[in-house]
């Protein structure tokens, strides 16, 4: 075990797999020798060859579809988007072709060697442009797969899994843990299962579930709420499509009570698609409705970026509320 | 200058340039009589070679007349022609290496029969039926063969040119004496596509070769709505690629073009874009009616430059084939499309459990509760789901 940031995590991660797959590319805006914005990428073109981690054209849109063209022929490409608010002009090549790729061809052609990694999310004083948490255009796509890790070591993991996986995933990486979350992480080759949520915190009297950047937000919640004397369990989804329905659903059948926070504006937010099945799965266990603490029906502003966000102390409030109700 | 990109020289007074001062030529090799232009260089071709492109042309002229016939009485739900169009498809497949990839727009289905595609396939494709390999999931004329190197079709429109960049990028990391290439319309050189996909495959060297079909219409608007400047192939130029325009209704100018490109790009590793000049005989679809837009004058002036008869001109001038050899191939095509498409209509729609198969590589649990719930329910109405009840 080694202590490491997330960045150190997703190149330690990154750098194992392209040594094991020859077939692999990492490539996108500055990921070259610049190692990227973020140098998640640093060291991959001196280690692999500019053929293998390379700087693309500034077009998302050609991107996505120069990863299609080389995971369609067998390779596994990993594409850098450089910020998530930036994806939507990929979206037609991800929505229409990464997505639909095998299930148009009846399995003659599929993507699957196709991995894009994005930064998302705010709380870095970034504005409409370098904030937005863009997860549920792509939790609607089915053909899709979309992750969120939480720190270092599951970053590893999961991005392992991801370009293992034999579909098309979009890994969003929440950006202000990049260098703030620091953790021990295995040196060596692991991954964690997609579509498995994790129960991070036991606890009796309500569910708070969450991923990404916003599990720290959660933690720090149910910290404030056990002073209370209310007990919070605390579950991580990780893997947004497909999600795990079984764990989540298991949890809140122990606990009675749901919570859901994410950063993305609340209205077509996951958040729904979580609170409407799990109202199907545990209607008659159910002893408050479900809450959810999300970002502002806004675009995401500079300046109230604090009073924008689903922080501890929103949540703590809608945690009680829910116990009382 | 910190930008080295140029060695132009410095002038020093204002002079603008406009499209005229690009004016890119025109290659043609065989006259309307089927005879060879004085001094014009031919491409390699033998009596085989020239017998396998004429059959495919009689093969597809008989398959466009047929379905749209087909669609027309209802049998199938759409259909797209190539008619007019037969030198550029056909002209450019036969220039290629069987294990070059072919990324098409949708009307190429004479590249695909070139490469072997059956009548029986076709039809199946077609119809929808449990025999197809897109599993009746697309649009009639969606086709595609992973043995064949055909990438199946995708309806919206370019997004095949910068997965050709990629798929021409892998070609090369995997040390293959191949190429792809990416067909498309004048029309579609104006999505994003385009211009993402030529820049990315000059900028990382990809051996592709990007076929612009310049027809004449995207569905019904005329190229003069389409864009400005000297055609596609200025274009390609601008993106510093390797660039020729051809006769798209001439055989052998479309076939010795493509034949240099694919030499160019292999041994380059750079792109090469081809715009082909021709001319959309029928309509954009079955859907579309081009007397709203275009003269019947207009039309009969194209008819007058058929490639196909042009082509069977030069062969027949060659000795490699003759008039009733000719009739007699469009007769045994007839017969054959009419008997498949007759087989394969009565084949089976494929079973409904194959909805949620190729999502993923598994299906989800969601996907087998949701199929589950789905059979349950049409057990119950078996009569308001004819195509699936009593295989459930």
């Amino acid at each position: 075990m080694a202590q490491m940031n997330m960045l150190q995590a997703i190149n330690q991660a990154l750098s194992s797999e392209m040594e094991s797959d020859e077939t692999m590319t990492v490539f996108g805006e500055d990921v070259g020798h610049f190692g990227g914005v973020f140098r998640a990428t640093s060291g991959l073109q001196e280690k692999f060859g500019r053929d293998r981690c390379f700087n693309t054209p500034l077009t998302e849109q050609g991107i996505a579809g120069f990863a299609n063209g080389l995971a369609s022929n067998g390779m596994t490409a990993v594409a850098e988007i450089q910020f998530a608010d930036y994806i939507f002009p990929a979206i037609d090549q991800i929505v229409n072709e990464s997505a639909k790729f095998r299930y148009r061809s009846g399995n003659e052609f599929d993507v699957g060697g196709l991995t894009f990694r994005t930064p998302y999310g705010g709380g870095i004083a970034g504005g409409h442009y370098h904030s937005q948490s863009p997860e549920a255009y792509f939790t609607q796509t089915p053909g899709l797969k979309v992750v969120v890790p939480r720190n270092p070591e599951q970053a590893k993991g999961l991005l392992i899994a991801s370009i293992r996986d034999k579909n098309p995933v979009i890994f969003f990486e929440p950006k202000r843990l990049y260098r703030a979350s620091v953790g021990e992480v295995p040196e060596g080759d692991y991954v964690i299962e997609l579509g498995k949520a994790e129960v991070v915190k036991q606890g009796s009297d309500i569910t708070l579930l969450g991923w990404g950047a916003q599990m720290e937000v959660l933690e720090k919640a149910a910290e404030m709420a056990a002073k209370k004397g209310i007990s919070c369990e605390i579950v991580d989804l990780r893997t947004l499509s497909p999600w795990d329905i079984d764990t989540v659903a298991a949890s809140v059948k122990k606990t009675g009570r749901l919570l859901i926070n994410h950063e993305a504006p609340l209205t077509g937010g996951f958040a729904g698609e979580i609170a409407a099945t799990i109202q199907e799965e545990c209607f008659l266990y159910l002893e408050s409705p479900i809450a959810r603490v999300c970002g502002l029906d806004t675009p995401y502003p500079l300046i109230h970026e604090k009073e924008y966000m689903p922080d501890a102390l929103k949540t703590f409030e809608a945690i009680k509320a829910s116990v009382k109700f | 200058m910190s930008n080295a990109t140029t060695n132009a020289e410095t002038i020093h007074r204002v002079s603008f340039l406009d499209k005229d001062s690009l004016s890119i030529p025109i290659l043609k090799v065989l006259q309307a009589d089927g005879t060879a232009y004085e001094g014009a260089v031919l491409p390699v071709i033998d009596e085989n070679l020239a017998k396998k492109i004429h059959d495919t042309c009689v093969f597809t002229r008989v398959l466009d007349e047929r379905m749209l016939g087909a669609q027309r009485q209802g049998r199938i739900s759409f259909y797209m022609t190539c008619t007019g169009e037969e030198a550029s498809i056909i002209g450019s497949t036969a220039a290629l290496d069987d294990g070059d990839v072919i990324l098409a727009q949708y009307r190429e289905h004479a590249a695909i029969r070139y490469r072997g595609f059956t009548t029986e396939q076709f039809m199946n494709q077609m119809f929808s039926n449990e025999k197809d390999f897109g599993k009746g999931r697309q649009m009639p004329i969606h086709y595609g063969s992973q043995e064949l190197n055909y990438q199946t079709i995708s309806s919206p429109l370019a997004t095949q040119i910068p997965q050709a960049t990629g798929v021409a990028y892998a070609l090369k990391r995997q040390g293959k004496r191949n190429i792809a290439i990416c067909y498309f319309g004048e029309g579609a050189a104006s999505e994003g596509d385009f211009h993402a996909g030529l820049n990315m495959a000059a900028v990382l060297n990809s051996p592709v070769i990007f076929f612009c079909r310049n027809n004449g219409y995207a569905i019904s608007t005329p190229t003069e709505e389409q864009f400005k400047g000297n055609g596609i192939a200025s274009r390609g130029v601008g993106y510093g690629m390797h660039t020729i325009r051809v006769d798209g209704n001439d055989m052998l100018a479309v076939l010795a073009a493509t034949q240099q490109a694919r030499a160019y790009a292999l041994e380059h590793n750079a792109p090469v874009l081809i715009e082909a000049m021709t001319y959309r005989l029928g309509a954009h679809s079955s859907s579309d009616d081009p007397s709203g837009y275009r003269s019947k004058d207009e039309e009969a002036k194209w008819q007058q430059h058929d490639p196909v008869k042009r082509f069977k001109l030069w062969m027949i001038n060659k000795g490699w084939m003759n008039e009733q050899e000719d009739a007699d191939l469009y007769v045994k095509y007839r017969e054959e499309v009419l008997s498949e498409l007759k087989v394969a209509e009565k084949v089976p729609t494929p079973h409904l459990d194959s909805i949620i198969e190729d999502v993923y590589d598994t299906p989800t649990p969601m996907l087998k509760k949701q199929l589950a719930q789905l059979k349950e329910h049409v057990k119950k109405y078996p009569e308001s789901y004819p195509k699936s009840a009593g295989r459930v």
